[in-house]
């Protein structure tokens, strides 16, 4: 027989028992609507961390430092590469050769001082740290009171929450709630910081020539020197931040973030400073660290193994990224398994439905076996007729998915708001996801009608012609 | 190839066609038994039937309830398989073929009216009578024109579109006439055709099924328990009890008649 003959006499065939046909269907359904609202949340739970470690840049950035710097790590790829005094020096030329390696995005330096800001003549020790424009994106920013830098050499500072809090003198304490950001930002907006700081200054070099503040113990081995000015700067406070932009960097977080051209245009004199008598004194600029951003973490390692090549240290969490990727596909496979559960349910009810067709249709079948249908028309008449349940189980099936993974969004949102918690999206229907469950449901229905087809192909016409 | 002869039969709905042009519709059975054991007891429903139909006759099978003749008649049709013996159609010995090859056979070979009509009740007769056809995978659109044509051979025209329930016994026997038709086979199988209608109506089917013998040259093999019918129409009739074939004859009348008239022709 012709498939779209079979799928007529097939939808005929159930509509010929509605009631019952619909209800073998609706469970059907609820099987496919488990499975889809579970799915949608695991891939969406997915979805909203990669979203959010995106954004974060812990993946999709290797931080790269000369092996000099590396003095006592003791990791094994150092102590077997060149001697730290032997190794390249991360300067500006090295920026730029990794900032044009391929799936670079951009390679910026890392610069971090601690120094004094004074606000309302008050002085605060802090640690600064400088953002490139790209750091924009960065979610940590996403709810920021006031602005992002105007420009990258703007003379602005962007306020960590907890340096906001000390200028303010509302550090809180242990037990009390926490100030909201959008209180701490609105008396400082838009005020002024004094920045002081100690600016290197590279000096042209003479035996026995000392300058006054020169502290160059290898001057005679760098044939290079260089002073130490404390200067000031005025920043403008545009921007407080609830979140951490630099939040993998541990205890050496800083809580003042400044334009980088404007850091670079400084040139602070760095605690290390002391140690790389060449950097320091160097008129070309040198780097203590550099960040790289990678135009996909999938492709953190390729760069991470160019660098190392070019002879420096690098450092990513990308196996911390794999390990997560696992966890979510581990997660999916039981919403899956747990989602399917109903399914299963529902296919007994497909059997229970087809063997109960075998039994009301018995004649039938037989009058169809004397006028000419093979065993094969049969079955593949039951076989249709199952398929089409699965079918319309399915599509209406993730419907109801797709339904009920948006009310458990909704509904959660509404409870996060209440908490004060920011509101996200964690619940995804892909296209990948609409067919499979159809398919899933379609085949699911087709084994279940694997024995009630064969049970009514198998059926005697003459018995069956006798049946009443 | 079906099409093609379904299209020369009907491309005149009430024209009677030449005598069917294909291999020899004969049937032979040699000591054909088909046993069947209830418990303890075996149930011997044909026992040792040996006989031969010669293509175009119209043959009748009598006997009383329990002779076996529904029996014979499902083993020629291909729905039972004997448990020894040969039932032999166009030189095929059924017992032989596959359960695909007995599916075919039924679906081109033979047709079938039962006293019960068995019609499938969720469809209209248009679909009743078009369902072989599906079978056979013929398009939709042939199968419409066909299904018509059949119906208006039975004078069902105006009925393609009722369902069995709609219409009277004599009405549901015709329409399952033309389904029978429908494939155009070479062996009529009908199994009491007549008996759950009235004396007026069964003598329609029994016309009709004399139409198609004389004027299709089908070969038509009739079980009925009324004797009178069987003289009135069969060329031959053939007597079963208990099983065994007890006797086998012309019916001289008509077979005289058809004589004379196969001469003339």
């Amino acid at each position: 027989m012709k498939i779209p003959d079979l799928a007529e006499l097939a939808l005929r065939n159930l509509r010929e028992s509605l009631l019952r046909n619909s209800l073998t269907t609706v469970g059907i359904s609820v099987g496919v609507a488990s499975l889809v609202a579970m799915l949608s949340l695991g891939i969406g739970l997915q979805q909203l961390a990669s979203r959010r470690l995106g954004k974060s840049g812990l993946f999709d950035t290797v931080m790269v430092s000369s092996r000099r710097e590396m003095r006592g790590m003791g990791r094994e790829e150092e102590r077997n590469g060149p001697a730290p005094g032997e190794s390249r020096v991360l300067d500006e030329a090295a920026r730029l050769e990794i900032e044009h390696l391929p799936n670079v995005l951009e390679a910026y330096p890392d610069i971090r001082f601690n120094t004094e800001l004074r606000y309302e003549d008050k002085p605060h020790l802090t640690t600064i740290s400088a953002l490139p424009a790209s750091a924009k994106s960065n979610d940590a920013f996403e709810g920021l009171q006031g602005n992002y830098f105007s420009s990258e050499a703007a003379p602005e500072a962007i306020l960590q929450k907890a340096f906001a809090e000390e200028l303010l003198g509302k550090t809180p304490k242990l037990g009390t709630p926490e100030p909201n950001v959008a209180d701490l930002a609105a008396p400082l907006l838009g005020k002024e910081l004094i920045m002081r700081y100690a600016q290197r200054e590279t000096t042209p070099s003479s035996p026995g020539s000392t300058g006054p503040t020169s502290a160059s113990p290898a001057d005679s081995l760098t044939d290079t020197a260089y002073s130490v000015v404390s200067r000031e700067q005025k920043l403008k406070i545009v921007g407080v931040s609830d979140l951490d932009p630099e939040s993998m960097r541990g205890p050496a977080r800083a809580k003042v973030f400044l334009p980088l051209k404007l850091a670079e245009s400084l040139h602070v004199m760095q605690a290390t400073d002391l140690r790389e008598v060449s950097r320091a004194a160097s008129a070309l600029p040198v780097y203590q660290s550099v960040s790289v951003k990678v135009a996909k973490p999938s492709q953190v390692q390729i760069v991470e193994d160019a660098i190392k090549k070019m002879g420096f240290t690098t450092f990513s969490i990308i196996d911390a990224s794999r390990s997560i990727q696992t966890f979510f596909k581990v997660l999916d496979v039981f919403l899956g398994i747990f989602g399917s559960l109903a399914l299963a349910v529902a296919s007994i009810g497909i059997v229970n439905t087809l063997v109960m067709a075998i039994l009301e249709r018995r004649r039938e079948i037989g009058i169809m076996k004397a006028i000419g249908a093979s065993d094969g028309d049969v079955k593949k008449l039951f076989f249709a007729e199952a398929g089409a349940m699965g079918i319309l189980g399915g599509i209406v099936g993730v419907a109801l998915g797709w339904a009920i993974g948006r009310v458990i969004n909704v509904v959660t949102n509404v409870y996060l708001r209440r908490q004060s918690l920011p509101a996200d999206n964690f619940w995804a229907v892909p296209w990948w996801l609409v067919l499979f469950a159809i398919g899933f449901a379609f085949v699911v229905s087709l084994i279940s009608g694997l024995y009630p087809a064969g049970r009514a192909a198998r059926l005697d016409p003459v018995q069956a012609l006798r049946y009443e | 190839m079906l099409w093609a002869c379904c299209e020369e039969i009907f491309a005149s709905p009430m024209a009677i066609a030449p005598a069917n042009p294909r291999p020899n519709g004969a049937i032979r059975t040699e000591n054909l038994c088909r046993h069947y054991r209830m418990g303890e007891t075996l149930i011997r429903a044909v026992d040792g039937v040996s006989l031969d139909v010669r293509s175009g006759e119209f043959v009748a099978l009598l006997g009383s309830s329990g002779s076996g003749k529904s029996s014979v008649l499902n083993l020629i049709a291909g729905l039972d398989r004997p448990t020894s013996g040969t039932v032999v159609v166009q030189d095929k010995d059924l017992a032989r073929l596959s359960r695909e090859e007995l599916a075919k056979y039924r679906l081109h070979v033979v047709g079938m009216v039962f006293q019960s009509f068995n019609l499938i009740a969720s469809m209209t007769l248009a679909e009743n009578v078009e369902l072989p056809l599906r079978f056979a995978e013929v398009d939709r659109d042939q199968r419409d024109g066909l299904a018509r044509e059949a119906l208006e051979r039975v004078g069902l025209k105006a009925r393609t579109n009722h369902r069995p329930s709609e219409l009277s016994g004599g009405e549901q026997q015709r329409a399952a006439l033309a389904r029978a038709l429908i494939n155009r086979p070479q062996l009529l199988l009908a199994d009491e055709p007549t008996g759950n209608l009235d004396s007026h109506t069964g003598g329609e089917i029994m016309n009709l099924l004399r139409e198609f013998n004389q004027g299709l040259g089908m070969t038509v093999v009739m079980v009925t328990h009324e004797r009178a019918l069987a003289e009135r129409y069969a060329k031959r009739m053939i007597f079963l009890a208990d099983g065994k074939l007890i006797d086998d004859r012309l019916n001289v009348p008509l077979a005289a008649a058809s004589e004379t008239s196969g001469g003339q022709r």
